[in-house]
């Protein structure tokens, strides 16, 4: 079962590194977006695998009965859904207005802070 | 704790009161701040007399024992000679600068800048743990650079400074090297004891590196040819400046340097070869440049590189004789070089110029500064009965031998001291003598504070010469012995005695006079020549600035080109190669897992995740990939669902609805490519830095999965949860409970992101386009 999931996550990576690496900015997005997926299932599956008993206690009971899933990875994962979700959208955002302001998707196009033709730093004391 | 320690860090006290006490007295608190230096000059002589019987002291502080480094201190007559000098000129020095900038808005923070550079330069001679060398050593290349572009608002000030910092701190970072090298030779970080080591040292295969690196920082400091450009150019800085540093300390400390290391590095061919040849080089180089200049100071500037250059040959020569040369030398170019420069800078203050050639018969007018410079003027020339003449005596008598190197080093030597002769006569006659000349300022004599340094110091050199055995029982016969690393019994004496050394000293007479009668001649020729020579190490060094620019820019847009693929590319491919090889060299790689079982839901909802990421890259349009982002979304929730995390699974199911509905929301008002058009073999390359990256991830999450998991933080949550934080929940409780602050954090970030997003969308572009424009 792991190696069908960490055969998934390498899948996932690829596929987003893929995506980032290719200049456009909303297949950057896109890459982004799987990142953090691909991030989440490698933490879900370091934490090994338990089939379908979700980590809580019984009403009954103090403390859980039997085998459960780790609730570690799943407390660190629930925080990494929202903030890689709130980080998607900023980045979103923020390529519509680079979009809107420089005219291109391309990121090797938007030279601003560090223009192709900029002057040697000035020589003098 | 140590009186000595405290007084050695008393300048820098004194740097921190002067701005506050200059402003509340004007240039008279420089009468009050001289009690520091002077206090210094008090105590340091009563060492004297033990030091004349041979005693050595060493004292000190633990500073970072672990390593080593210390802040101790140690006198003998090398560093007391050194010491005295210091801080008696440097009394002189501070009585000066008041003076010379009287009312300048800055001249408290000048004084604490000399002041500074006083207590730097003490500790350089004064050290003796290595480390502190090398801090007291930094520390006089930074404060000097501060000094030398004290007048920051001009360029050729600024120039200079930097120069000054480029070289000699260059040399400082190979002197750190040097004396780490000693350490390692000879074990010891503390000069008084590797100084017993000379036999070690010098048979050790690491001695040429220590020697070269030595060298190099003595060099540079001590401005020899070719680093002597920086030490002309330093006099940009105001007179008090040029006085105190190319008398008696910063240009000294090379020699200094050389001096002390004299009895462990010394006595080897290298060493009598290299510095003799060197120090040639440079007397003869910096006479000839000297006699080119009109302007006093560049006069004596150059002298000051000839005069270094005749101390480092003289250390190098290599005989006992020598080295006592050197030391009366050097005590005689201290009292009248100091005093000239402060005579050249109050002719200036005075009538306004430094030029040689605009300047005459101020004699009447300045009777005081008439005096000064003529006492001193004739030391540098090396008539009776002066100091300078007789270290020139002593140098004959210690040089003047039958074999063919040390007559061609007499001979030039000869030339040398004709032409140092001729500058001191110049800077002592040219402007007091002849008919007066209308000058700037209407010249009259300058105040107490201006004439006091110059008239102590040359006074200084005539007493000094006449009470030659207290000079030699006191300073000389110490100073030599430390320097030769054995007793000298130092027997100067300023009556002649016939014989070759006299001889030399006519005919270095006689060569002066005859070139001070031609001299107006031979600047032309000099100027004449350096022009056909055209280049310089001066001009070298602009063009090593520049070289150094123009070569980091070049790395610069190389590794940051503005690129964004390629910065990805490199973390991506460095990722992959870092974990596919530590796996790999630590034997770590995992073990080919028999694949369990899956059944076939399971097998379906991981063939739905596979097939969304497929459709997202090969997606026609824009839309289509951003549903293939939804697929793949979902199927990470099922999989959550699986292996029970409903939690996940519901938040991954609203989040990656929320992500495809805005992504298409604001990604359809765009116009953008609707798909990927790189040419095949980027696509290609890509893909093969993606596939090494994410196959690291597999390699590595699978070595991961196969070694023992450790339960104990999951094991504690679940105990815990319900019978400390009452919650059946444990992932719950853990977010809101056992990390409630980290949490609190995340939601934040979640709000500045919110934030961030609302000042996107408000603030306007400088071109504002129409969304979505055709």
């Amino acid at each position: 079962m792991e190696i069908a999931l960490a055969l998934l996550v390498g899948c996932f990576f690829t596929v987003s590194i893929y995506l980032l690496l290719s200049k456009y900015v909303i297949r950057i997005l896109l890459g982004v977006a799987i990142l953090g997926n691909a991030v989440n299932l490698l933490i879900f599956t370091a934490g090994r695998l338990t089939k379908e008993i979700p980590p809580i206690i019984p009403e009954a009971l103090q403390v859980p009965d039997g085998i459960i899933a780790n609730p570690l990875p799943q407390a660190l994962i629930l925080t990494a859904i929202v903030i890689s979700f709130s980080f998607f959208a900023f980045l979103l955002v923020l390529g519509y207005r680079a979009f809107q302001d420089l005219n291109t998707d391309d990121t090797d196009s938007m030279r601003f802070a560090e223009p192709v033709d900029e002057p040697n730093p000035p020589l003098g004391y | 704790m140590n009186q000595t320690i405290l007084l050695l860090l008393l300048p820098f006290l004194a740097a921190l009161i002067a701005p506050a006490l200059v402003r509340v007295l004007g240039e008279k608190a420089a009468w009050l701040l001289a009690l520091a230096p002077a206090t210094i000059f008090t105590h340091l002589t009563g060492y004297l007399a033990p030091v004349a019987a041979g005693e050595k002291f060493t004292m000190g502080l633990q500073w970072v024992p672990s390593l080593g480094a210390n802040l101790s201190f140690y006198i003998d007559g090398l560093s007391l000679t050194f010491g005295l000098l210091i801080s008696g000129i440097g009394t002189l020095i501070i009585l000066y600068a008041g003076g010379y900038l009287k009312g300048h808005p800055q001249q408290g923070r000048f004084i604490g800048f000399l002041f500074l550079f006083m207590g730097s330069m003490l500790g350089v001679v004064m050290a003796d743990n290595l480390i502190a060398l090398f801090v007291y050593w930094e520390l006089t290349s930074i404060t000097s650079f501060l000094l030398i572009g004290f007048d920051h608002n001009r360029e050729a000030s600024r120039r200079a400074a930097v120069q000054a910092l480029v070289v000699t701190g260059g040399g400082g970072l190979a002197l750190l090297a040097g004396v780490i090298v000693l350490n390692l030779i000879t074990g010891n970080t503390e000069l008084s004891l590797v100084l017993n080591s000379g036999d070690v040292i010098r048979e050790s295969p690491f001695y040429l590196l220590a020697f070269w690196l030595i060298i190099a920082a003595a060099f540079t400091k001590s401005a020899q040819f070719p680093f002597h450009f920086w030490l002309p150019n330093a006099m940009e800085a105001p007179t008090p400046v040029s006085a105190y540093l190319h008398s008696a300390t910063m240009v000294k400390a090379g020699v200094y340097l050389l001096m002390r290391t004299n009895p462990v590095l010394g006595d080897t061919a290298i060493w009598q070869t290299v510095l003799p040849l060197f120090g040639t080089v440079t007397l003869v180089i910096g006479t000839l440049l000297a006699i080119r200049q009109t302007d006093l100071k560049l006069m004596l500037a150059y002298t000051t590189v000839a005069s270094l250059g005749l101390l480092v040959m003289l250390t190098g020569f290599g005989s006992e004789k020598a080295i006592e040369a050197a030391v009366y030398y050097l005590v005689a170019h201290a009292l009248f070089k100091g005093a000239l420069f402060m005579v050249a800078g109050l002719i200036d203050h005075e009538a306004g110029t430094r030029d040689v050639r605009k300047l005459g018969g101020l004699r009447k007018a300045m009777p005081i500064t008439f005096f000064a410079a003529a006492l001193a003027g004739l030391s540098m020339a090396g008539l009776p009965p002066f100091i300078g003449f007789m270290a020139k005596e002593e140098i004959y008598y210690a040089i003047a031998k039958p074999d063919a190197w040390s007559v061609a080093i007499t001979v030039f030597t000869i030339f040398g001291n004709a032409l140092m002769l001729v500058i001191g006569a110049a800077v002592a006659i040219l402007p007091f003598f002849g008919q007066k000349v209308e000058t700037p300022k209407h010249a009259h004599e300058g105040p107490i504070l201006l004439w006091l340094g110059p008239v102590v110091l040359s006074i200084c050199g005539v007493v000094s010469a006449i009470f030659a055995s207290a000079t030699n029982l006191l300073f000389i016969s110490p100073m030599a012995s430390a320097v030769a690393g054995d007793s000298v019994y130092a027997k100067a004496a300023i009556v002649f005695h016939l014989g070759v050394p006299l001889t030399l000293s006519v005919v270095t007479i006689a060569l002066g006079c005859l070139i001070f009668w031609k001299l107006e001649k031979a600047r032309f020729a000099m100027a004449y020549i350096l022009r056909k020579i055209g280049w310089g190490p001066d001009h070298g060094f602009d063009q090593f600035i520049a070289g150094t620019v123009g070569l980091s820019t070049k790395i610069t847009r190389i590794i940051q080109n503005g690129r964004m693929e390629a910065y990805m590319t490199t973390v991506f491919l460095v990722f992959g190669i870092a974990v596919w090889s530590s796996l790999y060299i630590f034997d770590e790689l995992p073990n080919w897992p028999r694949p369990s079982g899956l059944s076939f839901y399971e097998t379906g909802i991981f063939l739905l995740a596979f097939v969304g990421l497929l459709a997202i890259i090969y997606a026609e349009d824009r839309l289509t990939a951003i549903i293939s982002l939804g697929i793949q979304g979902f199927a990470v929730a099922l999989i959550f669902i699986l292996f029970g995390a409903p939690d996940l699974a519901f938040t991954q199911f609203m989040v990656e609805t929320l992500s495809v509905v805005i992504l298409a929301l604001v990604m359809t008002r765009l116009t953008l490519h609707k798909t990927d058009h790189r040419p095949f073999y980027e696509k290609s390359f890509d893909f093969a830095v993606a596939l090494t990256a994410g196959s690291a991830f597999t390699a590595l999450l699978l070595a991961v999965v196969q070694v023992a998991f450790n339960p104990a933080l999951s094991e504690f949550f679940a105990a815990y949860s319900r019978t400390i934080a009452h919650g059946r929940n444990i992932v719950n409780v853990i977010i809101v409970d056992f990390r409630g602050v980290d949490t609190l954090g995340e939601i934040a970030v979640v709000m500045i992101a919110g934030l961030g997003i609302i000042a996107l969308i408000r603030i306007k572009g400088r071109q504002p386009r129409v969304e979505g424009d055709q």
